[in-house]
């Protein structure tokens, strides 16, 4: 039992021997490390608003400073802290609907199945986005009155990235609740499924105990990718001055930020480079490493 | 296939009409209202103000209100662009949303069979790799990374196009490609992967012994049922391509409805917040039942029951 939990056997192998994976391992960690660490390590300050206003990178601003003054190094940073965390949060909010919905829909089958993945695919087809845009606009001024009662104002300012993180966990998860309910329906009719059956196992245990350890592999695979697609969503309400809001900084509203300071007269082009290429960095170090996973947990797939 | 039609047709009225009545009580439920940046004005004056666009009154009598309004194609007036009619700014600016939307679809949909083709052909060597690589790397960078990227450098580097506005056909090609760009690479991945299951199966090994020629094989009878998969994503694809386009034509300065829907967002401009829902909402519902359709011409395998 405890057996199938753990990763099939190569995958570790074959994973460290695909560069892309190596590499992307390498990039995350290094950018998880200084988002985590980093701010406490260089004492960043990313609010203080100083008389350098649109100073080029030195050493002394790595990064050079905003329109504010403000170190833009010490955003990035910051920017990253927040991105990461509604990224991983909201993937896992997403991981734990679409797995367990997928679950149901595949192992109800007929036509519980076919009707919820009829509501799978309306929701692909709205703009989940800009109901999104007009939700999380709603509930974020009840939710900062909440937490603004609970204590004090400082809470208050985070109650925009608690609701991007509920709000986008629940739009996506629809792509893990098809591959999971897929995997489920072809798990269902397996062997050691109809013997744990006739053995007189209740349905919820056959779930949890066979059929869910498992999805395991399939799972991480999604999760990994789910990360991206969330920053990416948050990014872009940022961007859109619907996310994030100032003073606090996200990839998106630094982007924002940057690109209104590139004009023909003058660009400040380190003001969109250096978000744009840790963003970018970041995004594509998880889709790498979300590919190569899926490669190395099915090697016959890879074509 | 009339069943099916009828059918369809009824589940998006329905959808249509959840999204109407979600977005109007998100809106309706919204603290401070539309006037509520004014703080000067009088109750009485408010009171009337609330009064003109049908503001007041009981909530559900209000939706039920709207809804008869919607039926009659009265999307009402803006409380932001005073004496502006919804229907009236949607008409300025969704066709410029409409030209950018059918550009970068097409480009997308054109651009991403023939580089995922190309792909699965060469399978195996550099150029197969590199497309790839390419197309993992364009879906990871979101478009409002590329979109003032492309700007600075085409745009105010390179002076070759203009970096903003609308009007001609040039001001058109850096927004296009921004938009298009990610779902190139989604549509390349898609055709390749397809293409390459195709290919190993046995209706196309028997094109190739009967004589026929690697490309005919190919493009006669293999593409047409590895297209599938990319028909299916095409619903989806105009649902990202709205949304994105909303970015795109902010990054532009594009006078298209995804400016008018943030800042009604912003300026709680209830009716013309609800009306740009509700005309992205209809546009794609419509599109995934033309989508569903084709669907099932393409491959008559598919029953048509849902």
């Amino acid at each position: 039992m405890d057996k199938v939990m753990t990763a099939p056997p190569g995958v570790w192998r074959r994973l460290l021997r695909n560069p892309s994976a190596v590499a992307s391992m390498i990039t995350l960690a290094v950018i998880v490390i200084l988002a985590v660490f980093g701010p406490l390590i260089f004492q960043t300050k990313p609010h203080e608003i100083t008389g350098a206003q649109f100073a080029e990178p030195s050493l002394e601003h790595l990064f050079g400073t905003d329109v504010h003054g403000r170190d833009l190094f010490a955003r990035v940073l910051e920017g990253a802290r927040i991105s990461l965390l509604v990224g991983f949060s909201g993937a896992l909010i997403s991981f734990f609907i679409g797995t367990t919905y997928g679950m149901i829909a595949g192992y109800a089958g007929g036509k519980v199945d076919a009707a919820m993945m009829r509501l799978v695919e309306v929701l692909y087809a709205i703009p989940r986005l800009m109901l999104i845009i007009v939700g999380s606009f709603v509930f974020d001024s009840k939710l900062k009155a909440v937490l603004a009662g609970l204590g004090s104002g400082e809470l208050a300012a985070y109650s925009k990235i608690i609701i991007l993180i509920i709000a986008l966990g629940l739009i996506e998860w629809l792509t893990m609740a098809r591959i999971v309910r897929g995997q489920v329906l072809a798990l269902k009719s397996q062997q050691f499924v109809l013997s744990a059956r006739a053995l007189g196992q209740s349905h919820v245990k056959i779930v949890v105990r066979h059929i869910l350890p498992n999805l395991a592999g399939l799972v991480v695979v999604y999760l990994t990718l789910t990360i991206p697609a969330v920053i990416l969503d948050e990014s872009f309400l940022s961007f859109l001055g619907v996310g994030v809001q100032a003073p606090l900084a996200s990839w998106g509203s630094l982007l924002n930020d940057g690109r209104e300071a590139i004009n023909p007269v003058k660009s400040y082009w380190w003001l969109l480079f250096f978000p744009a290429l840790v963003m970018s960095l970041t995004l594509l170090a998880l889709n790498f490493l979300g590919d190569a996973l899926r490669d190395a947990l099915d090697p016959r797939r890879k074509r | 296939m009339l069943v099916f039609v009828a059918r369809r047709f009824a589940s998006m009225i329905a959808v249509l009409l959840c999204v109407v009545t979600i977005t109007f009580f998100l809106v309706r439920l919204a603290p401070g209202g539309p006037f509520a940046r004014e703080r000067e004005i009088p109750k009485a004056i408010e009171e009337q103000l609330m009064a003109r666009y049908q503001l007041d009154g009981p909530l559900w009598k209000q939706y039920a209100d709207y809804l008869g309004d919607l039926v009659q194609g009265d999307l009402r007036l803006s409380t932001k662009y005073r004496d502006r009619s919804v229907n009236e700014l949607l008409a300025q600016s969704l066709p410029v949303s409409a030209v950018l939307g059918i550009t970068a679809f097409l480009l997308a949909t054109i651009v991403g069979v023939w580089l995922g083709t190309v792909a699965a052909v060469r399978h195996h060597t550099v150029i197969d790799a590199t497309a790839m690589f390419g197309a993992l790397a364009l879906i990871s960078i979101p478009t409002f990374v590329t979109g003032p990227v492309l700007a600075l450098i085409f745009g105010i580097y390179l002076k070759w196009l203009p970096v903003g506005g609308w009007g001609s056909p040039i001001s058109l090609v850096l927004p296009a490609i921004t938009l298009a760009g990610p779902y190139t690479a989604y549509i390349a991945r898609l055709m390749r992967s397809s293409l390459l299951e195709v290919l190993g199966q046995d209706f196309v090994r028997t094109a190739r012994a009967k004589g026929l020629t690697e490309s005919r094989a190919v493009y006669r009878h293999a593409m047409k049922v590895a297209l599938l998969p990319v028909v299916t994503f095409l619903g989806p694809l105009a649902a990202n391509l709205l949304t994105g386009s909303i970015v795109v034509e902010t990054i532009f300065n594009i006078p298209g409805a995804g400016p008018f829907f943030i800042n009604s967002v912003l300026n709680r401009d209830v009716f013309l917040l609800s009306g740009v829902v509700i005309v992205y909402c209809t546009f794609l519902v419509v599109m995934n039942l033309l989508v569903d359709i084709t669907y099932s011409i393409l491959d008559p395998r598919i029953r048509l029951n849902g």
